[in-house]
């Protein structure tokens, strides 16, 4: 059976088309639609459900130590409220899961993973514990609202003071106040678009989404489900785990290596990355240029050879043309090199792009 | 729910219009609600046969492909190529954004009146 977000209610009160993605109902659209949602958040602003998203408080003396062992980037010299993004690796260098590591305080960090993986990752971080780290799956107090847009700022400014509002990206603040609700605030996104997340007790959830709503309105806010999240995120080509990654594929070859420290001391599959030398596969952006949608799990071929498969892929709204990422045998086609894409038996071509697709101009 | 009384209806969700010696075919209001926004449209070529039953076409939303149900046997004699550049007029319009007609029609299935297909879905939403 699949379980309710606190913001349940509010979903099926707004319209929402509520489907079971990761052991919950949440809405993959509302009466709007996944095009009109993408576009208000490419052009103003959208307001998304994340709470199924886990997070889990890494706690102790050697936290930092531990973390550094469990996952591939480099935690040192971060400041309180900081950011990072990192791959957590199993043994053979595949991908455990992707997640987000806050220091909340010297010794304390919150780690956000995916939903589907949550229970994998916690029992892995606990068979991983050093000394007296405790790992604790607080996923189930915790709602997450993500506020997201060239307008999300602005509206939150409205229902929070200056010292709860972030300044930079991957920042959070805890301890802050929203609507006067404390909460934890953090600049991040899945959309390629400025804005923040909001965590909050579950309680709180629903008086949040409401006030934000309310407020965000004559900026153009709307509600957005799950098929605009996967939709802007393709666009910003954000790697989503078990389409571009999963325990087979290592982070290098899903183009992750900015956040794989080598040069560290250790860290979980170190030594497996190190041993397969440079990536099989490598991650590469496809515009169709043929007709057609290519989606994931399709053949790519080149010159009528296989060369790699394609992980996500849609429509993209905003940019007006169907794209798709894949991965491929490294070296095996480069930018403006033609392919083809094997679409339920039809050939569909398309062009090697640059990723990401979309990025907002600064 | 839109329904037209002058139309006929599939079971999955296709409408049917008798236009001369051709039938015209189209997905229901019901249909293009449940798929969203349409991004794509594959249709048959002129001159190719459609069977009974059989799916003959399929539109892709954001989110996925579904295939239509070609309610006679028959050869495809018109394709609505508007629909090739703008797949959107089907969730716009869904009964004027027709998909295909077909001529030279020997089979067709049992068809609903839009009474009966308003009740179907009701009943397959319970």
């Amino acid at each position: 059976m699949e379980l309710k977000t606190p913001l349940y209610d509010a979903h099926v009160r707004a319209g929402g088309k509520m489907v079971p993605f990761a052991g919950y109902l949440l809405p993959v659209q509302y009466a709007s639609g996944v095009i009109r949602e993408h576009m208000a958040v490419r052009r103003a602003a959208g307001l998304f459900d994340v709470s199924h998203m886990g997070e889990v408080i890494c706690e102790g003396e050697r936290a930092l130590e531990n973390l550094q062992l469990l996952l591939t980037n480099d935690f040192s010299g971060m400041a309180d409220g900081q950011a990072r993004y990192s791959p957590m690796c199993n043994d053979r260098g595949g991908t455990v899961d992707d997640l987000i590591v806050y220091r909340e305080r010297e010794n304390r960090y919150l780690i956000v993973v995916n939903a589907a993986n949550r229970e994998k990752d916690y029992r892995w971080m606990k068979d991983h514990a050093l000394g007296d780290t405790v790992f604790t799956d607080v996923s189930d107090d915790y709602a997450q609202i993500a506020l997201q847009g060239p307008k999300a700022i602005d509206i939150l400014a409205k229902i929070a003071g200056e010292e709860s509002i972030p300044k930079k990206y991957y920042h959070g603040v805890f301890g802050a106040e929203a609507a006067g609700i404390p909460c934890m605030i953090s600049r991040t996104g899945y959309t390629g678009e400025p804005g923040v997340e909001i965590y909050l007790a579950a309680e709180k959830a629903e008086e949040m989404w409401e006030t934000l709503l309310e407020k965000g309105k004559e900026e153009g806010l709307i509600p957005c489900g799950l098929g605009a999240r996967d939709t802007l995120r393709m666009e910003a080509a954000m790697p989503l785990y078990g389409h571009e990654m999963d325990e087979d594929i290592t982070p290098l070859e899903t183009g992750l290596a900015f956040a794989v420290k080598m040069g560290k001391e250790d860290f979980i599959g170190k030594k497996a990355l190190e041993e397969k030398g440079e990536p099989r596969l490598m991650r590469v952006g496809m515009k169709a240029t043929g007709r057609g949608i290519i989606r994931e799990s399709q053949e790519v071929y080149r010159d009528g050879r296989l060369i790699g498969r394609t992980t996500s892929g849609t429509h993209c709204p905003y940019l007006g043309y169907p794209a798709a990422m894949a991965l491929i045998e490294t070296g095996a086609a480069k930018t403006g090199d033609k392919v083809e894409a094997d679409v339920r038996g039809r050939r569909v071509e398309a062009e090697i792009v640059p990723l990401p697709f979309y990025s907002r101009k600064k | 729910m839109e329904l037209r009384d002058e139309l006929k209806y599939t079971a999955s969700h296709e409408w049917v219009k008798e236009e001369g010696d051709q039938v015209v075919i189209g997905l229901t209001d019901y249909a293009q609600s449940e798929l969203g926004d349409l991004v794509f449209v594959n249709l048959p070529q002129e001159g190719d046969e459609v069977t009974k039953g059989e799916a003959f076409a399929d539109v892709e939303s954001v989110k996925a492909v579904s295939d239509v149900y070609s309610p006679v046997t028959g050869v495809v004699s018109e394709i609505n190529e508007e629909l090739m550049d703008a797949p959107e007029m089907i969730n716009e319009s869904p009964y004027d954004a027709w998909l295909v007609k077909v001529s030279q029609v020997t089979e067709t299935e049992d068809l609903m009146s839009a009474e009966e297909y308003g009740e179907s879905v009701e009943k397959e939403n319970e």
